[in-house]
């Protein structure tokens, strides 16, 4: 399975849908899109995970990217997921406590902190 | 022998088949359901690893998997064939010109590896890389 990307404008948050398996293969794709939001002045990002079916650390290493781009602007990068072998990556790697995790797509874009 | 031995290019595109191919052999070699994701993250992050390193050091050698079904446990080893400074400190170190790539990414991935399987070993000596893991299989443990 490949790696799916949908943005959409929600308030003053980009939420960037993703689906599918983020691995070394297909990060890069991931990490072109959040570059490209960035470098077009979307500095609140919030990367909903519940399609995703596998992640690595290259996916990771991606995301910790993306937050480092939006911080340098003020911006926040929030990320939604449910799916219990999703989150023990972020739990192993110590990112849960990098990464605000949501529950919700409405629950991230309403934080502000 | 290895119950199925994998040998692919050392290409991203690759490391899909190879842990598709892991959690199938993982399977059938009676791996606990619940533990085939760790399977497959684990040896996706080895495999990224040793594409990363043949890559970054020019080498056109596959990366190999072997699985190995044992009585008791299901094994996974994953070879690079970069040459790694043996016990001689960090490569590099010395000044040679020893390329190693993204060093944040390649600890995120031994970092996963170390923190979901138990069972793991690394090892390196100056004809590559190897990571040994292994999972205990259903004639292993007691069912309720």
């Amino acid at each position: 399975m490949d790696l799916s990307l949908s943005t959409r404008t929600v308030g003053d948050r980009t939420v960037v849908e993703v689906g599918g398996e983020i691995d070394v293969y297909t990060a890069p794709k991931l990490r072109e899109q959040l570059v490209e939001l960035v470098n077009d002045g979307n500095f609140h990002l919030v990367v909903d995970m519940e399609g995703v079916d596998f992640l690595d650390s290259t996916g990771l290493g991606v995301l910790v990217g993306g937050l480092k781009r939006v911080r340098a602007h003020e911006g926040s990068l929030r990320l939604v997921c449910n799916q219990e072998r999703i989150l023990k990556i972020f739990r192993i790697t110590g990112l849960t406590k990098v990464f605000p995790i949501h529950t919700s797509v409405e629950e991230a874009v309403a934080a502000t902190d | 022998m290895a119950t199925v031995e994998l040998r692919f290019s050392a290409l991203p595109e690759h490391v899909r088949t190879a842990r598709l191919v892991a959690a199938a052999v993982a399977r059938r070699a009676g791996v606990d359901e619940a533990v085939l994701d760790e399977v497959r993250l684990a040896v996706g992050e080895a495999c990224t690893r040793a594409v990363g390193l043949h890559q970054s050091g020019g080498v056109t050698a596959p990366v190999r998997v072997l699985l190995t079904e044992e009585e008791k446990q299901f094994s996974i080893e994953v070879g690079d064939e970069v040459p790694h400074a043996a016990s001689h400190g960090v490569p590099g170190e010395d000044g040679a010109a020893v390329e190693e790539p993204e060093p944040e990414e390649d600890e995120m991935g031994l970092a996963v590896i170390s923190g979901l399987v138990d069972d793991v070993e690394v090892s390196a000596d100056e004809h590559g890389g190897v990571i040994r893991m292994s999972w205990p299989t259903a004639s292993a443990t007691v069912l309720p």
